[in-house]
């Protein structure tokens, strides 16, 4: 089963490596990573995608917070969630499928972000899903090109007043 | 009033309250060496290999029951510290080693003696530093010490750049060190105390099964009362060995590849199995789903991710194994409506039962009259010296015969590179033990292989004048692969036999120290007892019988029922 961990960490040099070393050295799947700052100054918010049974994951959680650098581990899997991914997708654009190319787009609330003679670049965010469903349905006109940011997630607030 | 970042690195070890370092010099660590030249408080034993420093404040730091301190230079200094520090990691020994490294205004030059240290370390450290600022310099020692110490102990690297060394810097305040991110569990939870307890209480055949956290952790006074009490017989892994006493009638010795008969079958048969400060390491359990299949399993252990890795566990206790322990004393004489000694009359037939088992298949080797058996020099150094000397190992059968035949009855008294396995760890560990324990007798129980992967610390030992005894169980082969070699590769010796060796009596000649030799069985016994009164380095010559195996024996992957007798 999929899972999305959200690690706090301090922001010291070489951090993301203890991170990315302790899962190639375990044997740990990433299916995704990303990494920026947080409100709080030097420290740095880290969202991965893995998956596994769950004593793997019970390890995973257990091996990040034994870093000495890591602050916080959660997995946001268990509880409820928002998760969002952003991908730029450059796609072959010949003048019978740009219109097409422009409807997909519109469907998944995505847009055109560059152009030229022979091809559109769009940009989509969404779940991971959403992300993936696009793809499959521009997969036919001829996709050049594709960048993802890597899935990030925030729990959501609890909605009791 | 400033000082240098050298000086300012010695006065913190100074109030880390470190008495010896072992270490190499270079051109990095240049100025850490002028300044310590400059002082009197801090011996430097200066090794003749950087592997061998980490070793030596290894076992120093396992004998004192602190923090042993490694300096050596960048590079090579750095690069060859890394089978030191791996075994300490593996181990869970809290060591911290001191690397240079080039200049900051150099790293990542690819300068001359430049290596990237702290990456090459990172998995093998239990954290490592690179300071880069030399106001940075105090307070990342201080938790580096703090770090190495504390919660499930373990190496910390600090990677010190030539020109902070040489840096001016006002030496801070001392105050505690406090991290945010790092607060090991201490205290165990009550109320998994009392489901643990409740659990031993309606136990009819348990089994504690000791590891080297109760070592680390100074619980073998709680660990003893805890077994004694309900009468609980005690198994131990390689490290936990001297954490109960090895000569008490509950003890069972080792357990695992090369345990003892009858630790297996109690494992196998129990209903309850105690784990404390253990890691279910595949050499103990073989085979994983054979593993203890009856039994319902307690672990204490300061390190959640040793709880359930290998094996699920039933009752988790994440807490330092002197606090649980007593923890768990206290309950149970504190419900003395539970009536502990019906407990410890229900546990008889059990205790019988391992007792037919010892009796059944006891450790044993078969006698020869006119070849010297490794078991029997092992036993004879235990007699000779009252059980009371401290024992380091190299890696290979002379490890797993010193661990069956010399009942340790004091934690402490026995270093050994259990998880990492090192080959040349024994020799400076005797070295760094007898740093730490002038007056007590330290042998290096050693194999001819071993012996020559640090045998060039015997410069180091005559310089210090450390009495060290090295009692090498020569046989010719690298035994231990010979062994599996014997039983599992139809005897095809690849690359095992030591067919040129050096002549060890005249090499500890030619290093001044004293080499003696034992060919027959019968000068054994005057072998160690002139080594014993000897005052200086001796090496010991034990002729044995070539092909001698280890047993009982748990082929890889099998299940630990399944051992190979004598």
């Amino acid at each position: 089963m999929k899972h999305t961990i959200s690690v706090l960490l301090q922001n010291r040099p070489g951090v993301l490596s203890r991170v990315t070393g302790l899962f190639s050295g375990r044997g740990f799947n990433i299916e995704s990573l990303s990494v920026a700052p947080t409100l709080e100054k030097d420290v740095s918010c880290l969202t991965l995608m893995t998956s596994g049974e769950d004593h793997i994951i019970e390890q995973i959680t257990k091996q990040l917070h034994k870093l000495i650098d890591v602050i916080k581990v959660t997995d946001i899997s268990e509880s409820d969630y928002v998760e969002r991914e952003m991908a730029l997708i450059r796609v072959k654009a010949e003048p019978s499928t740009r219109a097409e190319i422009l409807r997909i787009t519109d469907i998944f609330r995505g847009r055109v972000v560059d152009v030229s003679q022979k091809s559109y670049a769009v940009e989509v965010t969404g779940t991971c899903d959403k992300v993936q469903a696009m793809i499959d349905i521009l997969r036919p006109i001829g996709i050049q090109e594709i960048i993802r940011t890597g899935t990030i997630a925030m729990t959501r607030a609890n909605k009791k007043y | 009033m400033k000082i240098t970042g050298a000086q300012a690195l010695l006065k913190c070890l100074e109030e880390q309250n470190v008495e010896t370092i072992f270490g190499f010099p270079g051109g990095a660590v240049i100025d850490i060496y002028d300044a310590i030249l400059a002082q009197d408080k801090i011996t430097h034993v200066l090794v003749r290999h950087e592997q061998a420093a980490v070793h030596a404040a290894d076992a120093y730091a396992r004998v004192i029951g602190d923090v042993g301190v490694a300096l050596v230079t960048s590079g090579p200094g750095a690069t060859n510290t890394v089978t030191g520090i791996a075994s300490a990691y593996l181990d869970s020994i809290p060591i911290v080693v001191f690397t240079g490294q080039v200049p900051t205004a150099l790293i990542g030059n690819d300068a001359f003696q430049e290596v990237d240290i702290v990456g090459i370390t990172r998995p093998c450290t239990k954290h490592n530093y690179l300071v880069t600022d030399v106001n940075d310099l105090v307070p990342t020692i201080r938790e580096a010490f703090h770090i190495a110490r504390t919660g499930r102990p373990g190496p910390v690297l600090v990677d010190l750049p030539k020109d902070i060394m040489a840096s001016l810097v006002k030496f801070p305040e001392p105050k505690p060190v406090r991290m945010r991110t790092y607060q090991p569990t201490y205290e165990p939870h009550p109320g998994q105390i009392e489901k643990a307890c409740k659990a031993i209480m309606a136990a009819k055949k348990p089994v504690l099964y000791v590891g080297g956290g109760v070592i680390a952790a100074k619980a073998h006074e709680e660990l003893t009362e805890l077994a004694k009490k309900l009468d609980i017989p005690v198994t131990m892994t390689l490290m936990g060995l001297g954490g109960f006493p090895g000569t008490d009638p509950l003890s069972m010795g080792m357990l695992g590849m090369h345990g003892t008969y009858y630790s297996n079958m109690a494992v196998a048969n129990c209903d309850l199995l105690i784990s404390v400060g253990a890691r279910f390491d595949d050499r103990v359990t073989g085979r994983i789903d054979a593993f203890a299949p009856k039994a319902q399993i307690i672990h204490i252990d300061i390190d959640p991710t040793s709880i359930s890795k290998n094996v699920k566990v039933d009752i988790p206790i994440v807490a330092d194994c002197k606090h649980a322990l007593a923890g768990m004393n206290t309950w149970l004489d504190r419900n003395q409506d539970l009536n502990v000694n019906a407990e410890k009359e229900k546990h008889g037939p059990w205790l019988k039962q391992i007792n037919e088992w010892k009796i059944e298949h006891p450790l044993g080797y078969v006698d020869d009259p006119d070849v010297i058996k490794p078991q029997f020099v092992v036993q004879k150094l235990h007699e000779l010296t009252g059980g009371d000397a401290i024992i380091t190992t190299e890696v290979g059968q002379n490890q797993m015969w010193a661990a069956q035949f010399y009942h340790f009855n004091h934690p402490r008294a026995f270093m050994t590179s259990g998880g990492l396995g090192v080959m040349g760890y024994g020799f400076p560990a005797a070295i760094g033990a007898q740093m730490a324990a002038p007056g007590r007798t330290v042998i290096d129980i050693a194999g001819d292989g071993s012996i020559q992967m640090n045998i060039q610390e015997m410069a180091t030992a005559m310089q210090y004048k450390l009495p060290v005894k090295i009692a090498i169980l020569n046989n010719n082969f690298l035994g231990m692969v010979r062994q599996w070699q014997e039983l599992f590769y139809d005897k095809k010796y690849s690359a095992t036999p030591l067919d040129v060796a050096p002549d060890f009596v005249a090499l500890a000649k030619a290093y001044g120290a004293v080499g003696l030799r034992a060919t027959k069985p019968g000068e054994v016994e005057p072998v160690i007892k002139e080594a014993l009164k000897t005052d200086n380095l001796v090496v010991m010559d034990f002729v044995i019988a070539r092909e001698e195996g280890v047993y009982p024996m748990v082929p890889a992957g099998k299940a630990t029922t399944e051992m190979l007798l004598v």
